[in-house]
């Protein structure tokens, strides 16, 4: 069994040597955002500074998109989260007509490109006269992270016993008092990561909301239209906090599921 | 009351998927048969032409986006396949773990990680830059702007979204089968190619389609690791849309696009069961 433990011993380097390679833009990321520079370029180690940190909101149009970016994903998750739940609670607790059609339209706005979907969008808008802003890339994020939260909520609710309900209904529960003491606990690990995935979609997202923007930056496109002119050290902040404060919430989440259990 | 409960819950839904996911296609499709131009605007003329005539003048960067995002995938599968195999089977205790730190990258913005790389991979950045001062490498050597860069990227980018689904199917394999193979006298390599490789394919098809769509579709990587010679149809479309304000044939675009991917991902659905995939895409 000798060889065995040598082939494992090699997957498990292996497996470290992509973790590696999938962090290695982080690491710069975060290095970078330590830089001392002096040109306008950001291309090289020229000494340790905090002056970024410090910097932070100094540059107003960043200042601007970060905002922008941070209301957009909050408000769109928040409509994700409501509209998603009740069509996972539809679709994991009821039969209906629709039903069937209405599974297939959750996959295909699952399926779609995002491409596709933001040059289908605009198509309408431009059809319509509808003029882009805020508002239309609200409306294109939730339709792109609204699957992932009905699959997510969906997923809870099968695996939650009928019997629970009927018990509440049974002792003299309102629906209403059934759905928020017995339902709405015991699917919530469903919902909060469906609304941490739709913040984490809205956050990060690039292709859809470029065909949708009119003239609201968001830090993606910030981001993506300063390539040319190189990108100032603190986009590279924005990043590492960003990155930092999401890595924080995930362990913390763990943390929290695992004293659940 | 109750009997229209499902239909309340429902409808909110209803409603948003109809107008911004289905009449939005309508909408792309009455575009995509309009002629006119950008200054006195479309109309719709039934212009089915346009279709060829884009496809003529944009082929080969359909083709090379198809391309791209085929030779992306089968990297993926390659690179990801032996590290989803390694956390499912021997990484015990801390699968848990070893999945977080795959998913790290996705704490930092699609695009911040795409120009890390251009960042890394720049001819005279901190590293080409610093081999070639040791003169390890020659002087024009450069990544950058080549095929293997974008192809690179969209590996680098997509990789999680092969490695999980195919973990997931993984896991889902009973030990004790594998044994079970085994004691029957089947070798190790056996026991994988007749054992686990099956059980595992629903995984495989559910990576190859969450990974091969946004490859072929993704503007990104070509624009900020590719030059001119390695333009994708992600970033015809665009430019088309956004910039030339050729509504007509950025639509014809994409509805070809959409019909090339959508046509394989139903067959893919089909053979698969749409749960399924759905299942692993929440994943």
């Amino acid at each position: 069994m000798r060889g065995t433990r040598l082939g494992d011993r090699l997957l498990h380097l292996y497996t470290w040597l992509i973790i590696i390679w999938l962090s290695s833009p982080i690491a710069v990321m975060i290095l970078f955002g330590f830089n001392d520079k002096r040109s306008k370029s950001n291309t090289t180690w020229q000494g340790f500074t905090l002056r970024w940190y410090a910097e932070l909101f100094e540059i107003s149009d960043l200042t601007t998109a970060l905002r922008n970016s941070l209301v957009i994903a909050v408000v769109s998750t928040v409509v994700t989260v409501v509209i998603g739940t009740m069509l996972g609670l539809a679709l994991g607790r009821h039969r209906f007509r629709g039903a069937g059609t209405t599974n297939f339209l959750v996959f295909a706005a699952i399926s779609t490109p995002e491409l596709v979907m933001g040059a289908s969008l605009l198509s309408l808008f431009v059809s319509g006269n509808v003029p882009r802003d805020a508002i239309t890339i609200i409306i294109a994020h939730v339709l792109f992270s609204l699957s992932f939260v009905v699959v997510t909520v969906r997923a809870r609710v099968v695996g939650l016993d009928p019997a629970l309900e009927e018990a509440a209904r049974d002792l003299g529960a309102t629906a209403w008092g059934t759905f928020r003491q017995v339902t709405l606990p015991s699917i919530m690990p469903g919902v909060l990561a469906g609304a941490m995935l739709s913040f984490a979609l809205s956050i990060d997202d690039y292709v859809v909301t470029s065909f949708v923007n009119g003239s609201t930056v968001t830090f993606p496109l910030w981001i993506v239209g300063a390539v040319k002119t190189g990108i100032p050290p603190q986009v590279n902040v924005m990043g590492t906090l960003i990155f930092g404060i999401g890595v924080l919430i995930a362990i913390a989440n763990a943390v929290a599921a695992r004293r659940r259990a | 009351m109750r009997r229209l409960t499902p239909y309340l819950l429902a409808l909110p839904s209803w409603l948003w998927l109809a107008i911004f996911l289905v009449v939005p296609m309508a909408a792309m499709a009455s575009v995509s048969l309009q002629t006119g131009n950008a200054i006195d605007g479309y109309a719709l003329t039934f212009s089915f032409s346009n279709y060829s005539d884009a496809l003529a003048r944009y082929s080969t960067q359909l083709g090379r986006s198809l391309w791209y995002g085929a030779l992306a995938t089968v990297a993926m599968l390659i690179i990801g396949y032996p590290v989803a195999y390694w956390i499912a089977f021997k990484a015990g205790t801390r699968k848990s773990v070893y999945l977080f730190l795959l998913l790290l990258p996705f704490f930092v913005s699609f695009v911040l990680r795409t120009i890390s790389w251009n960042f890394l991979l720049s001819d005279n950045g901190i590293l080409f830059g610093t081999l070639k001062d040791w003169g390890l490498l020659p002087g024009d050597f450069h990544v950058l702007a080549t095929t293997f860069a974008v192809v690179g990227g969209l590996t680098y980018n997509f990789l999680p979204f092969m490695i999980l689904p195919i973990y997931v199917s993984l896991e889902r394999v009973d030990p004790r089968v594998v044994e079970a193979a085994q004691d029957l006298y089947a070798t190790r390599a056996a026991a994988f190619r007749r054992v686990v490789l099956p059980l595992s394919l629903p995984g495989v098809f559910a990576g190859v389609l969450m990974t091969f769509v946004p490859a072929t579709a993704d503007p990104v990587n070509a624009a900020i690791l590719g030059g001119t010679s390695n333009t994708m149809i992600g970033n015809i479309i665009q430019t088309e849309y956004l910039v030339n304000l050729d509504y007509p044939t950025a639509s014809a675009l994409s509805f070809t696009l959409m019909a090339v991917l959508l046509v394989g991902i139903f067959i893919y659905a089909r053979a698969l069961g749409t749960e399924n995939v759905l299942e692993a895409a929440a994943r």
